[in-house]
């Protein structure tokens, strides 16, 4: 199957009204027919409120729903489908994470360290939790090629160190982060590692007993399913020993008018009624990844990396940013900018000729400071691109310094 | 491409990259920051107001061509001006960039301005247009 015909699956892509090289999959990626008509099967044959009615159509509801979490925990290869806690996106799964875990665990001259690469959703939470305890928040920067410093790994990460915020892959720099070697050095001095893999999951075969996190946030709309359905995994241990996030239905054993006692992990931070239209979404995305399988869609992110960058290279006033690593963990992600042109004009002239990119500081201004840039522009890669598309990314590109009146 | 023709225009990106107006201003009565935080632009306009009148304006930051065009042709045409000239020439910047007034007479005494109509074809553009003009709004408030 060449990359025409994953092309062929996403409805958006395949038709000549939208006409578009769709280069802005870190923030969201297209749907395949097969999740939209997930969505439209169950609110078109299934839709009841699970886990309450005594009748059939909510014991359907209740299976969507709960196959979506032992789906979802055998995508993540975690232990047990009780780990997997539905949220809306990984911004709330890492709040949930911050107020359950960090606030109750974190106290007044503990340290919380997090990498300058981590995008808003993994770093505002922090900053309140330490605010409110009275904890000092540490950064591990980068080395020159925008991998993290090992130094900082290796010193930052101490015996005052509680929790430890770390994303798999950067989503400006699209640098895999040695996750597993960070989790450890955490462990070791008892913190517990929260992994952001908004822009792994979609992209690489994760493992979360493997790399050994307690916590690891995704958002299922940057992995072809819907907006508005992300996870939380959580070690069981962990959970269990957490008081709730969100209150209300859903997650209680017995309210009193004084007194409640809350449900077992999951339930207990799942309150009120749950999108189970997104996690039937959320399922067919699953299907749909595996049946490709990742090595394959690794390959063709590769591809179009390793077509695309020399000829960057060649255009003088191309500037890059992470393209430079040392080692081998480069994503489907180029961050670059026009020299001498600010990234909104650049996105606005590729968009004029059908070129989809993201403008601005991606959720992740610490990091464009310490870049030294305002905003930065940036293509990511799904396995539904092709060279064309990136031929018409660079095509336009050479035309931006023309439309400005600088050539 | 020739609706972006007819924004980057060589008037606008000329304004773009102009410098004059823009610097921290000695004798400012009045700072106002301005910030787009969806896109990261952000200005500090300041402005000298005297007797009612806005006698100097320059301004500071970072943004698009667009942005910095605003912020700059604005600034040629609110020196000079009272406060009340400033508010209701502001009010008729905003009115042509939601096409509420589009009569190229009536948009005349908006002179450069006028050069930032077409960005109105361009919704995801408008605000960066209009971040220096809102900035001034909020920095007239205080002037008086």
């Amino acid at each position: 199957m060449s990359e025409q015909d994953f092309l062929r699956d996403f409805p958006l892509l395949n038709n000549k009204v939208n006409d578009i090289a769709y280069l802005d999959n870190g923030a969201t990626t297209q749907k395949p027919e097969s999740v939209i008509q997930a969505i439209c099967g169950y609110y078109g044959g299934c839709n009841a409120n699970p886990h309450r009615g005594a009748y059939a159509l909510s014991v359907k509801a209740t299976d969507i729903y709960e196959n979506a979490r032992g789906k979802t925990a055998g995508f993540i290869k975690a232990k047990d489908p009780a780990e997997i806690i539905f949220t809306k996106n990984a911004t709330e799964a890492l709040n949930l994470v911050a107020y359950a875990y960090g606030l109750a665990n974190v106290e007044q001259g503990d340290e919380i360290v997090l990498t300058i690469s981590e995008h808003h959703s993994n770093l505002v939470p922090w900053q309140f939790v330490a605010r409110t305890k009275g904890a000092t928040l540490k950064y591990i920067y980068l080395e020159e090629d925008g991998n993290l410093s090992q130094e900082d790994i290796a010193t930052k990460i101490t015996d005052r160190t509680k929790i430890v915020a770390v994303t798999q892959v950067s989503n400006v720099l699209g640098l895999k982060n040695d996750v597993q070697d960070i989790v450890k050095k955490a462990h070791s001095v008892g913190a517990v590692a929260v992994v952001d893999g908004s822009q792994s999951v979609a992209h690489m075969q994760v493992d979360v007993q493997a790399l050994g996190a307690d916590f690891f946030a995704f958002s299922g709309h940057k992995m072809l399913s819907p907006m508005g359905i992300g996870v939380l995994y959580g070690r069981y241990e962990i959970l269990d020993h957490m008081q709730p996030f969100l209150f209300g239905g859903d997650m209680i054993e017995y309210v009193d008018e004084q007194e409640t006692s809350y449900a077992e992990v999951p339930a207990r931070f799942e309150a009120g009624t749950q999108n189970v239209g997104g996690a039937a979404g959320l399922t067919a995305a699953i299907d749909y990844l595996e049946k490709i399988g990742f090595e394959r869609i690794e390959a063709i992110e590769k591809d179009l990396v390793d077509y695309a960058l020399p000829r960057l290279r060649e255009m003088p006033f191309i500037e890059l940013y992470g393209c430079d690593s040392k080692i081998d963990n480069k994503t489907g992600i180029i961050t670059f900018n026009v020299k001498d042109v600010h990234p909104h004009d650049v996105a606005s002239i590729l968009d004029s000729q059908g070129v989809a990119v993201r403008a601005g500081h991606h959720c992740a201004q610490p990091l464009m400071k310490y870049l030294g840039q305002n905003a930065t522009c940036r293509a990511s890669f799904y396995l539904y691109n092709t060279r064309e598309d990136v031929d018409r990314w660079l095509d336009a590109l050479s035309k931006v310094r023309r439309v400005m009146h600088l050539e | 491409m020739n609706e972006l023709e007819a924004i980057y225009t060589e008037v606008i990106t000329e304004h773009s990259r102009c410098q004059e107006n823009k610097h921290p201003l000695q004798c400012a009565t009045c700072c106002q920051k301005g910030h787009n935080p969806s896109c990261g632009d952000e200005i500090t306009l300041e402005l000298q107001v005297e007797e009612g009148r806005v006698k100097d304006a320059a301004f500071t930051g970072a943004g698009c061509a667009i942005s910095q065009a605003s912020t700059d042709i604005m600034i040629d045409l609110m020196r000079g001006k009272t406060v009340e000239e400033a508010r209701s020439l502001t009010d008729k910047f905003m009115a042509m960039l939601k096409r509420e007034v589009t009569d190229e007479v009536e948009l005349e005494d908006l002179e450069e301005a006028l050069a930032l109509k077409n960005i109105s074809n361009m919704p995801a553009r408008v605000k960066c247009a209009a971040l220096a003009w809102r900035t001034l709004k909020e920095a007239l408030g205080r002037a008086d």
